[in-house]
């Protein structure tokens, strides 16, 4: 099992523990991964909003990269901005001839060429699909008995694009924390907004989203907020002040899910980046002390 | 093929004398094709002896117009330019045999249908017409005087479902002295009429109305009821067919139960136990019942998956010492009928959307959540809370939600319409209102009265204080925002008419579910040789004129199983489709088009080739002579065999090869 990896710049950055968790997370199951070369800026957010045809030639630079260089079929592509951009821009070019051209014509220019023939994965969908859950539970050491976790996947790796879970009620992520010996409350907040950049833009109405998932998992009785996307991350784990002043204390942490899968398997915290936790992860070490 | 063999003509005719007429039908083909020039163009061929074109063929006038020139000119050969066959080739070959000559020694052309309303050039369609004028007329030469076959109809008829579509056809074709086989495959006949408390928009009770049709059904002489059955084989063909039915195994004699139900008191379970399907898992049952308490036939059954008997046979049976009748039988095996009927009268009915496809609506998750029917069961005096409103913890709402179009009207599930969930939805509304005084809110896209007294119900439900909401809504969820929504279900929805999006916190929800063929009714349309709209209706014959016929001769649609329609529709549909059921039989015979193969016996060298290759098995071998031979009342034209002799000693009529080459012939010469 071999993938191509782009990491995009929050797995570089801001959610560099997600890199750091995942990365020796797939090393243990034996799936071998390599990072794309001379990978670019996905294309998401501030350059989709301004002109979405730069922004997808950008995300067609790193696909045809991507086919350019040998090894795998498979785009994996773990912060959810990048998943989305980049699965919105093989939407477009096959459906909309002027993005096809001037794709086309761009990557000219740099002599790259795109035929649509990669396929952008996710992590999860990976673990479930291509690896299984029967492999993952043997690799369980350490099962995370007695935490209860709410397992959050936020909007952008099923909407608008379904692609291997339900748009409304995904429960990829469910079953594999299920699989880790986590007790998954119902969480039917799991697709909910987090409130996105509006947290920085206009925080009455961003920090209100994550108060309200963060209240919501802890009335469930959830310990641990388990996320897939380095953006919800932020937001659920850097505002705690401001949302206090607000509306009063919804202390929970919020970790990556494969920091999770990391601590199950035996990797030690540290290597898994929970240090980086502003609201730390307290939970964990009674939970891998316990077994 | 020896093709100068094949052309010759007909020795034993008169050298033909053609009628050629061409159509202007109104402007529809005139306005492409020059009709005037087709006319000039076949009056030059050989053997047309007269040729005209005229603004309307098929009017009165226009019949006569044939019919004159046939005594005048003595025609024996006719070919009129036209629309398609399937529309007036019945009406031609009338004419011309009203004046004498046979109605085979006519010949169709479509160059509506073919020419004028699927080209825009007038000049290449005019062409094309020519083309397929001549090819026509080198064709009608070789055409021979036959007679149809006649084949007579048997007069029992078969209804598929029992349901109240199935219920109406079966009593009217009964009363009108005919035999019917009714085969449902449920223990019980009603359908989903029978789950209804009340029926809109009159709230007359629905079982007030069914039952005594119910038991018509299984009174009537003339009606054989198969419940708890299935149609696994058809053969044959209208007049004709061989259906075979499985019964499947009840465990209990329906001869010799009466319904007491003193076997279900004594089974060994002493409460109910398992899901009762009746009451759509709202109610538990023992694993011997009855259905419901107007079940047609009364008679107990026996779960096999559930009875200690029948899975461990272990067991005391108490059920067998209890029953005076002696009617429990474990030893039943299923059994297979075989019954011959001259129609089929289709009444399948549909399933509802399941809910749980669209996740975001709770179903299955909140216990709160309902769907449409299992309400119906609610407020039913002999359903599960003895017609008490309750959610599953025994409150009763004091505020409900209905979702409309749920799996319905929606690109992601169905896109139809299934029209009667807004109706009903309402009057559940109006009922729930009625029983609980709770605050009652509709959420719906639009409201869909159309109907006898349809839209008078809808202003009833507003001035009874009924709520509506118009927004499709986003989703059903359990997490509160402010104290009210503690505990409570709570709808998102965007009121389109308010401008905003809303929370709405509700007590229940409930999922007005919409309609979707049967899981299996592709293979009933296998085994029926029906047609299916893309959804997965069946087809009927034509939306408008031929509403319940179907494209097999024969077979009849009635209710959902064509498309979502309400009761009055249902049943209107019913009495249609068994009166054109009662027109065939009554009749007693159909023609049937002579297109029959036929054998040239001196040709065929008795290699049996042919044999097994008919499909109607119309082909049978006399030893004697060393000859196969078709019988002509069996054969369906389908010209498997004639493609097939290895001597080419299989001819079909209408198809002979002179008659094909001569088409293709005049349709390929340049003028």
């Amino acid at each position: 099992m071999k993938y191509l990896y782009f990491p995009g710049c929050s797995l570089k950055g801001l959610g560099r523990a997600y890199e750091e968790s995942l990365l020796p997370v797939l090393r243990h199951l034996g799936v071998e991964v390599q990072e794309l070369e001379d990978w670019n800026c996905c294309g998401a957010t501030a350059y989709m909003s301004v002109d979405e045809m730069e922004a997808a030639v950008l995300a067609a630079r790193n696909l045809a990269l991507a086919e350019q260089q040998a090894g795998s079929r498979d785009l994996l592509a773990p912060c959810s901005a990048c998943y989305l951009v980049l699965h919105k821009v093989q939407h477009n070019i096959a459906q909309f001839p002027d993005v096809r051209s001037t794709v086309q014509s761009a990557l000219d220019r740099a002599r790259l060429r795109y035929t649509g023939r990669v396929q952008v994965r996710h992590p999860l969908d990976i673990l479930l699909h291509d690896v299984g859950l029967d492999v993952i539970r043997e690799k369980v050491v350490r099962p995370l008995r007695g935490l209860k976790v709410a397992p959050y996947y936020g909007c952008q790796i099923v909407r608008p694009y379904a692609t291997f879970d339900d748009a409304f009620n995904p429960t990829t992520m469910d079953r594999l924390l299920a699989t880790l010996g986590a007790e998954v409350v119902p969480y039917p907040l799991k697709t909910k907004c987090c409130g996105g950049s509006l947290t920085g833009t206009v925080p009455e109405a961003g920090l209100r989203l994550s108060y309200i998932l963060m209240k919501e998992a802890l009335r469930r009785g959830a310990d641990v907020i388990a996320t897939v996307c380095s953006l919800c991350h932020f937001n659920l784990d850097a505002y705690h002040q401001e949302i206090e002043r607000r509306w009063g204390a919804v202390r929970i942490p919020t970790v990556y899910f494969t920091q999770l899968m990391g601590l199950a398997f035996g990797l030690a915290p540290r290597e898994l980046g929970l240090h980086r936790n502003l609201v730390p992860f307290e939970k964990w070490s009674a939970v891998t002390a316990a077994s | 093929m020896n093709r100068s063999g094949a052309m010759k003509p007909n020795p034993s005719a008169e050298p033909p004398r053609i009628g050629f007429y061409v159509c202007h039908c109104g402007s529809n083909i005139a306005s492409t094709v020059d009709c005037a020039e087709v006319a000039r163009f076949a009056s030059r061929l050989p053997g047309v002896v007269i040729s005209r074109d005229y603004k309307y063929m098929c009017s009165d006038p226009g019949q006569e117009l044939i019919q004159q020139d046939i005594r005048d000119h003595r025609l024996n050969r006719v070919v009129v330019a036209s629309c398609s066959p399937l529309l007036h080739e019945q009406t031609f070959r009338k004419a011309v045999a009203k004046a004498g000559l046979n109605p085979f020694c006519f010949q169709m052309v479509n160059i509506r249908e073919h020419a004028s309303w699927v080209h825009e050039d007038p000049q290449a369609a005019t062409a094309k017409a020519r083309a397929l004028a001549r090819a026509a007329i080198e064709r009608v030469r070789f055409h021979r005087a036959l007679e149809p076959v006649r084949v007579p109809i048997r007069a029992e008829a078969l209804v598929i479902g029992g349901g109240i579509a199935g219920i109406h056809a079966a009593l009217t074709l009964a009363e009108a002295g005919k035999r019917v086989i009714l085969v449902e495959r449920q223990p019980s006949i009603g359908g989903h009429m029978a789950y209804l408390d009340k029926t809109f928009p009159t709230l007359d009770c629905a079982a007030c109305i069914l039952t005594p049709k119910m038991s018509a059904v299984r009174s009537h002489p003339n009606i054989t009821l198969w419940t708890y059955s299935e149609v696994v084989k058809v053969e044959g063909f209208v007049g004709n067919f061989t259906v075979t039915v499985r019964r499947k195994p009840r465990y209990v004699n329906e001869e010799l139960c009466v319904g007491c139900k003193e076997c279900v008191d004594a089974c060994v379970f002493k409460e109910g136990k398992f899901p009762d399907e009746f009451n759509l898992g709202l109610s538990r049952r023992k694993p011997i019942y009855l259905p419901f308490p107007q079940a047609t036939p009364q008679v107990v059954l026996i779960d096999p998956e559930r009875c200690l008997n029948l899975k461990t046979g272990k067991c005391k049976k108490t059920c067998v010492e209890a029953c005076d009748r002696n009617a429990i039988a474990f030893d039943q095996k299923p059994e297979l009928k075989v019954v011959q009927v001259g129609t089929i009268l289709v009444a399948t009915g549909f399933q509802l959307f399941d809910p749980s496809r669209l996740p975001q609506y709770g179903y299955g998750r909140y216990p709160n959540v309902f769907t449409t029917l299992e309400v119906e069961r609610l407020v039913n005096s002999s359903g599960p809370t003895g017609g008490e409103i309750r959610l599953r913890d025994g409150r009763t709402p004091q505020s409900v939600g209905f979702i409309l179009c749920v799996g319905s009207r929606d690109h992601r599930t169905n896109r139809w319409c299934s029209r009667t969930c807004c109706m009903h939805s309402m009057k559940l509304a109006l009922l729930i209102r009625e029983h609980t005084g709770a605050d009652v809110t509709l959420f719906y896209m639009d409201i869909r009265a159309a109907g006898k007294g349809y839209e008078e119900f809808y202003d009833k439900c507003l001035r009874e204080g009924i709520q509506f909401v118009r927004g499709r809504v986003a989703e059903v969820t359990d997490w509160a925002m402010t104290p009210e929504e503690e505990g409570k279900l709570v709808i998102r929805v965007e009121d389109t008419l308010a401008g905003f999006v809303r929370r709405i916190p509700l007590d229940m929800v409930v999922l007005a579910v919409g309609k979707e063929p049967q899981p299996d009714a592709q293979e009933l349309r296998r085994l029926l040789n029906l047609s299916c709209s893309a959804e997965g209706w069946f087809l009927e014959r034509h939306p408008k004129l031929a509403p319940v016929s179907t494209f097999t001769d024969g077979i009849f649609l009635a209710g959902c199983c064509q498309g979502p329609k309400d009761i009055p529709d249902t049943v209107a549909q019913a009495g249609a489709a068994a009166a054109e059921a009662l027109a065939l039989m009554d009749r007693g015979y159909i023609e049937q088009e002579p297109n029959t193969a036929y054998i040239e016996e001196a040709d065929c060298s008795g290699c049996k080739s042919c044999l097994p290759l008919c499909p109607y098995s119309a082909i049978q071998f006399d030893e004697a002579r060393g000859k196969a031979h078709i019988q002509a009342a069996l054969c369906k034209g389908c010209g498997t065999c004639v493609a097939a002799c290895p001597s080419g000693s299989i001819r079909q009529h209408l198809f002979e090869d002179e008659q094909i080459f001569a088409e293709i012939e005049g349709v390929l010469s340049h003028d």
